[in-house]
């Protein structure tokens, strides 16, 4: 199995794959997002280093690292928002296509989630959750309103339904930002450090969310500094420094007996207080 | 004392309100008729100048910086003029229709270039990530902006379209050099007759009081309207 193949020189041995029985396509076991050796430059500065990566389906990856080692771009570059300068990342087997209809129609199949939420702010809670199926998927009012409300209370905001994005709080709106990116059943969805603009109260009920999502067989991109979180939810810890995959292991392993000492440093830093 | 009395003896003005009553009615339908396709030039131009396609970009700020830096005279002119007279592109037989139309279309063509610049003020105060969260869940370009950039973009410049409308509305009254007879052709007319020789002051005070009470409310409207759609961040 190379299921776990991370890096150069930085191979690992594959974590257990377990079929998931959750509501989500996690039935298909093998690669879902493959990126393999990706470089890209903002000017001058060298931010992904020939960057390898599988990330195979119903399987929860979290990224971590200092500031600008280029988790977040790398993140972003699975959906092309960040266009890469060489290398190839294919989502379920098709490469990124360029600029157009075909990538359009390829982000409707990722979730995304940011940082800073970004729901439409001239649009009600149940609108932004309604807009991607009414006008991407081509789905009846109806039917996607019936969809949207069904996620909402999943995600413990359908109360709100009508308010807009600007009248919830930080967690509540990020919430939201999830059901949005679940209203288009995506096959994988990513998380650009989801709890990173929340006030500490409110990381546990986006962070409770992305677990079940994890539970229920989501394969998930997550990149964040909640080490919780990927103690708990994620199948492999991806370790990045410096626009490199430094380390890639299981959450055990990881945290427990990191082998690189960038990582070591790294970890003394955050576990200590 | 009894001379300036007379500067402002409004028999005159009132004597021929009929005519002036015409000439601001002819003001209006060019005004009404420009203020809609002014926007949606605009609003077409601002979707070329942050379009992905560098040939839409191009024309785009082409077009804005020529039509924008060329004299409203000149760009009616050239219409009634050149293409209308000279190249014989006549919207009609009938030279009142065919000016109108021309005097539309110069007016709108030129006021859709301020338009366009404003929205485009206003599109850069939408959130970058605004546009990025559009595109994640899969709406292309042409859907992103007229379903999330857009309104927000609107929303965000009401005020200053509104100045812009108002300009327009004032702007109007140089359509007169496009051979269109409104309100300050129908003033010129008037001035050049002799029985009129006292009028002059009184015409000029009624003809601005006339254009305030189109465009104060204009103004009141627009403000209003601004505060209305503000969007919430």
């Amino acid at each position: 199995m190379t299921d776990n193949e991370v890096g150069s020189g930085a191979a690992e041995g594959a974590a257990p794959q377990d079929a998931s029985d959750g509501p989500f396509d996690a039935t298909g076991a093998g690669p879902l997002v493959v990126v393999e050796n990706v470089n890209k430059h903002f000017g001058d500065l060298h931010v992904l280093r020939d960057i390898d990566l599988t990330v195979n389906r119903g399987e929860v990856v979290v990224v971590i690292g200092p500031s600008g080692s280029g988790k977040s771009t790398l993140c972003r570059s699975i959906n092309r928002l960040e266009p890469i300068d060489s290398g190839t990342i294919l989502v379920d087997g098709k490469p990124l296509p360029q600029e157009g209809k075909d990538l359009a129609r390829l982000r409707s199949d990722v979730g995304m989630v940011f940082q800073s939420f970004n729901l439409f702010s001239h649009k009600t809670i149940l609108e932004n959750v309604t807009l991607g199926p009414v006008k991407v998927r081509k789905q009846g009012k109806a039917e996607a309103v019936k969809n949207a409300m069904a996620l909402l209370e999943r995600v413990g905001i359908a109360d709100q339904a009508s308010k807009y994005p600007a009248q919830l709080s930080g967690g509540q709106q990020q919430r939201v930002a999830i059901a949005r990116s679940l209203a288009m059943k995506p096959k994988v969805m990513l998380f650009d450090e989801p709890t990173s603009a929340l006030d500490p109260e409110m990381i546990n009920e986006v962070l409770d969310v992305m677990t079940d999502l994890a539970r229920d067989g989501m394969t998930m991109i997550v990149v964040t500094h909640e080490m919780g979180f990927a103690r708990k939810a994620a199948k492999k810890v991806v370790f990045m420094a410096d626009g490199q995959i430094v380390e890639s292991n299981t959450p055990e392993e990881f945290f427990t007996n990191p082998r690189s000492d960038r990582a070591k440093d790294f970890l003394s830093k955050i576990l200590t207080h | 004392m009894e001379q300036l009395l007379d500067l402002f003896d409004f028999g005159p003005f009132f004597d021929n309100f009929d005519a002036i009553l015409q000439g601001f009615w002819a003001m209006l339908r060019l005004a009404a008729a420009a203020g809609v396709l002014s926007l949606v030039i605009g609003t077409v131009l601002a979707g070329f100048r942050v379009a992905p396609i560098p040939v839409l970009r191009w024309f785009g700020s082409g077009y804005v910086n020529i039509v924008r830096n060329t004299p409203l005279t000149l760009v009616l002119l050239m219409c009634s003029l050149g293409l209308n007279d000279t190249l014989g592109l006549a919207f009609s037989g009938e030279p009142s229709t065919t000016y109108y139309w021309w005097a539309v279309l110069g007016l709108s063509g030129y006021t859709g270039a301020f338009v366009c610049e404003a929205l485009r003020s206003g599109i850069n105060t939408v959130p970058l990530g605004q546009a990025e969260a559009a595109r994640s869940i899969g709406l292309t370009f042409t859907q992103s902006l007229r379903l999330i950039i857009l309104p927000q973009a609107f929303r965000a410049v009401v005020a200053p379209l509104g100045s812009v409308l108002i300009a327009m509305i004032k702007n109007t009254t140089v359509a007169s050099a496009a051979s269109y007879g409104e309100i300050a052709a129908v003033s010129k007319g008037l001035l050049d007759l002799p029985s009129f020789a006292s009028g002059a002051v009184p015409l000029f005070i009624g003809v601005a009081i006339g254009f305030m009470i189109l465009t104060l409310p204009t103004g009141f409207f627009f403000g209003w309207l601004a505060k209305r759609t503000a969007v919430a961040r």
